[in-house]
């Protein structure tokens, strides 16, 4: 049985995105819509989905809950546990680690005491490794939401990791405003 | 620099802006197209230009248009595949981050030839930043008359939209991708049928690379025979080659294909040479799918020809001597590599990426990462990596989609070039990098 107090809703301007969006599918195919607004309802629910966000955007859509676990499951930028108030994503793949991604993530590792996978215990920060984000060029590189930092350094690292903990960095902000 | 195409004004400052993409000529072969040519003639201008996918498979672009279903009574579709992915590729997050009106005419040229009334745009979600200067962009060409209802008062009506994918490599795959635009996971369909006759929601559908519509507004404007007297032999054209690596300036390049490796890798009009002044000891030339290229012979082909940046050139000698095109992804490795290693993260990219359907790929994977693994940790054997060898070799044109084929020929290609170099890792038991 859920608890009814769990039960999320958008407020009206996240509804009216939600809903402009299903129009850009034809009728009947709302269902393609369940990507965007699932992006949507992890930057709402504190960067994770949960159950009831999940069952939530099911009703949303008109589509059994079962439809939208399936997807949540499948691609790797949802989060079904929780996460930290900024979630650093670093790539690992070929060309980044021929640029020293490796050194990247260890200086991240070290400075905020976690591994990849783990949040801090104040819950500011979690650690992902990712697969290639698609900027060699500028090896190597992270995304923290919606932004790109490329050309790592350690030293910008620091300044990085400064700079979100001063203004408490939260990366799952809606993508689309 | 050779013939500019498609970033010949990419550094025009705010060429993301309807009005100054306008000034400099944009949107004049829509004007051209749906006022003076029909769509059929599109169709043959783009087959007679030679333009191949630019997404990797170098499909010919006008003949994967003349497959659509004309007499369906179904609505057709243009979906743009912006799920760049394939590592060592970054050059499609360039057009649509600097010249997203490029894009967006050559969704409306597309769209238009194959009598598609809706199109969509499948943008990685990783990109959301690009998927926002995209559907600004779309705002624009709406307001002033390019999109929507009776375009340019023709009659033609085409509706634009961005459609955000959630990470995952294999939604590159053109059937999986249409699977994850109708917001299911991103499994690959069996063909046939193919999109052009069963495509999205069951309709008719053309699915095409960023860059390749994004050249479709200078064939219409300046026509086939400007297009096909570009390039060398069945390459048409120019290709944006995007480089990273080991040199001393990595970035996106756009290249008249046939232009020589050597030239590629050491001017300094492209790469610029090695970093550190180091030697060149390995390349991929096509995004990591494609088979490894020790220095010797990228540079130069088993017969001791200068080597080409072009579909047939890098192809010659076939997988035993020579390597593909591919997306134009190009990475570049000196000397201090460990080419174990650097296959490492390859195997287990296509591990995290395989999407689990067909048991080949899904096992396959995740054992030549461990493999791998293992081998890199100075903990493999002799037989591990004849075993390598054996599991790509069933991997290997078994699978639904190409990402199986895609996950073995690196490991394939490292093996046959670089074997010395695996058994030194077996024989001192460690790294020797």
């Amino acid at each position: 049985m859920q608890d009814k107090n769990n039960i999320p809703e958008f407020n009206r301007e996240t509804l009216d995105l939600v809903n402009q969006i299903i129009k850009r599918y034809p009728q009947g195919r709302q269902k393609s819509a369940l990507l965007p607004v699932l992006h949507i309802a992890q930057s709402e629910n504190s960067g994770w989905l949960s159950p009831e966000m999940m069952d939530y955007v099911a009703s949303l859509l008109d589509i059994q809950p079962i439809e939208v676990y399936e997807v949540a499951s499948f691609y790797s930028m949802y989060n079904l546990k929780p996460v930290g108030n900024c979630v650093i994503e670093v790539c690992q793949t070929g060309p980044c680690w021929l640029n020293g991604a490796e050194q990247i993530l260890s200086h991240f590792e070290t400075r905020l005491g976690i591994k990849p996978g783990e949040t801090t215990p104040d819950g500011k920060f979690t650690l992902k490794t990712v697969e290639c984000l698609a900027a060699c060029g500028n090896a190597p590189v992270i995304q923290v939401g919606t932004e790109y930092h490329e050309n790592l350094t350690p030293s910008k690292v620091d300044k990085l990791l400064e700079q979100w903990k001063s203004e408490n960095k939260k990366s799952h902000t809606n993508p689309y405003l | 620099m050779g013939k500019q195409i498609l970033l010949k004004n990419i550094d025009v400052p705010g060429l993301a802006d309807f009005q100054v993409y306008r000034k400099l000529g944009g949107y004049t072969a829509v004007e051209k197209a749906l006022k003076t040519l029909s769509p059929d003639q599109i169709t043959e201008e783009v087959k007679k230009s030679g333009l191949k996918g630019r997404g990797g498979a170098g499909f010919p672009t006008g003949m994967k248009w003349s497959f659509i279903d004309k007499q369906s009574e179904k609505a057709k579709y243009l979906v743009c595949n912006y799920d760049e992915s394939e590592p060592g590729t970054f050059k499609d997050r360039h057009i649509g981050k600097l010249n997203p009106h490029q894009l967006i005419e050559g969704m409306i040229l597309g769209s238009y030839a194959l009598g598609a009334n809706t199109a969509y745009i499948y943008i990685r979600g990783e990109l959301f930043y690009v998927l926002k200067i995209l559907e600004k962009a779309i705002q624009e060409a709406y307001k002033n008359g390019f999109l929507g209802e009776n375009i340019l008062g023709t009659g033609y009506s085409l509706d634009l939209y961005c459609h955000p994918g959630a990470g995952a490599y294999i939604c590159g795959e053109e059937t999986a991708l249409l699977e994850s635009l109708e917001g299911k996971r991103g499994n690959p369909r069996i063909k046939p049928p193919f999109p052009a006759i069963v495509g999205l929601y069951g309709s008719p559908t053309v699915v095409n690379n960023v860059e390749t519509i994004a050249a479709l507004p200078w064939i219409v404007k300046n026509g086939y025979e400007a297009y096909a007297a570009i390039g060398i032999g069945n390459s048409k054209g120019t290709k944006l080659i995007s480089a990273c690596g080991h040199i001393n300036k990595p970035g996106i390049y756009e290249i008249e294909l046939g232009l020589p490796v050597e030239e590629f890798i050491y001017s300094d009009e492209y790469c610029g040479g090695i970093r550190n002044g180091n030697k060149l000891k390995a390349v991929v030339a096509g995004g990591s799918s494609v088979p490894i290229l020790p220095a010797s012979l990228i540079l130069k082909t088993a017969a001791g020809e200068p080597r080409l940046m072009s579909y047939e050139s890098l192809a010659e000698g076939g997988f035993q001597t020579g390597t593909m095109l591919g997306s134009g992804g190009f990475i570049v490795m000196d000397h201090t590599t460990c080419i174990v290693k650097n296959l490492l993260t390859f195997a287990r990219f296509y591990r995290h990426e395989s999407c689990g359907q067909c048991s080949p790929c899904r096992e396959g994977t995740s054992w030549m990462e461990k493999i791998l693994t293992r081998i890199e940790n100075g903990q493999g054997t002799m037989k591990d990596i004849d075993l390598l060898v054996d599991i790509a070799k069933h991997v290997e044109g078994n699978t639904i989609c190409p990402l199986g084929d895609a996950a073995a020929w690196p490991v394939a290609s490292a093996i046959r070039h670089f074997r010395e170099e695996f058994e030194e890792h077996v024989k001192l038991q460690k790294c020797p990098f």
